[in-house]
């Protein structure tokens, strides 16, 4: 086929219309969060002193980082999906759960602890910690490089790490809930190697399944 | 320069409002410019600048199933550009070089170049007859044989959407295709 024959083709196609990938990364995902929701109520469940728990600061502030990863994660990913797109300034985005939780730290850093530091930081569920967060992330990645490879991102292990933060955020904002270790400095250490392991994933996938 | 660009952008703008000859005149036109920058590529990486059509083909399979993602409020060249720089350094490395493809590549064409005429074109028709008939036959009719989606629904007994479906089904297959192998 010569080239004129293929751009005769391409033009008689031009009717046909996709959906932007906003559209389908939202779709992608709320198809999979049910399978999340379900090892969560399966396995995990919300914890029992729940609401006498949300008048803890720090119970609140793990919703404020796991959201604060997630939220940004996507609209990062979204901007990348376009060929054309740059991470430049937009890196700084992805910074502001790191910043919450170091303002979290040296809150609670300032106030009488009830507790060691080390034991604080050690908790008692730091190994369901790191298997209930890249678990329930999975669906969600599925979901994310599924919707991200409706996109053109120029660096596919970038474009697949960020779909890691969008699942490990989301699926870490579950585990929040269930959670009994509040502090951040718990936080800071489980989550976030919970959080590199399921970026890693993303990217390792992301390199192969996000070329277009 | 600018004045073209500035025309690709209002091509790609109808085009997209459902301008199906604006589309046609927009891929036309790129694709001289397209295939000087390939067989650059090629030449660089110390390749037969013959294989520069498959590139381009590519390229324009590339940009067609990806032109959703195009903003219509920003320029269309630096899209193009950047999905023909992609398409052209996957083509290198399957090719087993590595090399650095500079942007400039595509925004410059040399006055004193001659535009190249088509060349032939390999690896689209051979993977044009891996694909399943109908979208084959669909392909054929529309592309080599130049009948309109009435003509080819008639000839085939389709109705014009399954048309359309084989068509864009097997133009993307083609591009996985390419992509993959």
């Amino acid at each position: 086929m010569d080239t004129d024959q293929l751009i005769r083709s391409l033009a008689a196609d031009n009717a046909h219309r996709a959906p932007r990938v906003g559209a389908v990364l939202t779709m992608a995902l709320l198809v999979a969060a049910p399978l999340s929701i379900l090892v969560f109520a399966t396995f995990l469940g919300v914890r029992p002193d729940v609401m006498s728990a949300m008048r803890n600061p720090f119970f609140d502030m793990k919703f404020a980082v796991t959201l604060s990863l997630a939220i940004p994660a996507i609209i990062v990913s979204l901007h990348l999906s376009r060929p054309e797109a740059l991470l430049h300034g937009w890196g700084w985005l992805l910074l502001l759960p790191v910043g919450l939780l170091a303002v979290a730290i040296g809150g609670e850093m300032m106030m009488a602890p009830a507790m060691p530091m080390t034991m604080r930081m050690m908790g008692k569920n730091s190994r369901v910690c790191l298997v209930a967060i890249p678990a329930m992330s999975l669906p969600l990645l599925a979901g994310a490089l599924f919707g991200l490879r409706h996109g053109a991102p120029s660096r596919p292990a970038l474009a697949g790490a960020l779909a890691g933060l969008v699942s490990a955020g989301l699926a870490a904002t579950l585990y929040a809930s269930h959670c009994t270790d509040d502090s951040p400095l718990f936080v800071a250490t489980w989550y976030t190697i919970a959080t590199a392991l399921v970026t890693a994933i993303g990217a390792a996938i992301g390199s192969r399944v996000l070329r277009y | 320069m600018r004045g073209r660009e500035d025309e690709w952008t209002g091509l790609m703008r109808s085009a997209m409002a459902g301008d199906d000859a604006a589309y046609h005149r927009l891929l036309k036109a790129v694709t001289p410019v397209l295939r000087a920058a390939a067989r650059r590529g090629l030449a660089r990486a110390g390749q037969p600048p013959d294989q520069a059509e498959d590139i381009v083909q590519e390229i324009l399979l590339a940009v067609h199933l990806k032109r959703h993602t195009w903003d219509s409020e920003a320029p269309f060249a630096p899209w193009l550009f950047a999905i023909a720089r992609n398409k052209l350094i996957d083509a290198l490395r399957r090719r087993g070089r590595r090399i650095f493809v500079n942007i400039d590549d595509f925004a410059e064409t040399l006055p004193g170049e001659a535009p190249q005429e088509t060349a032939s074109a390999g690896e689209v028709a051979a993977q044009l007859d891996t694909l399943p008939q109908r979208q084959r036959d669909v392909l054929q009719s529309i592309a080599v044989e130049a009948a309109s989606i009435k003509d080819t629904a008639a000839k085939f007994s389709m109705s014009e959407g399954a048309v359309r479906v084989a068509l864009h089904r097997g133009l993307a297959a083609l591009t996985a295709k390419l992509r993959d192998h």
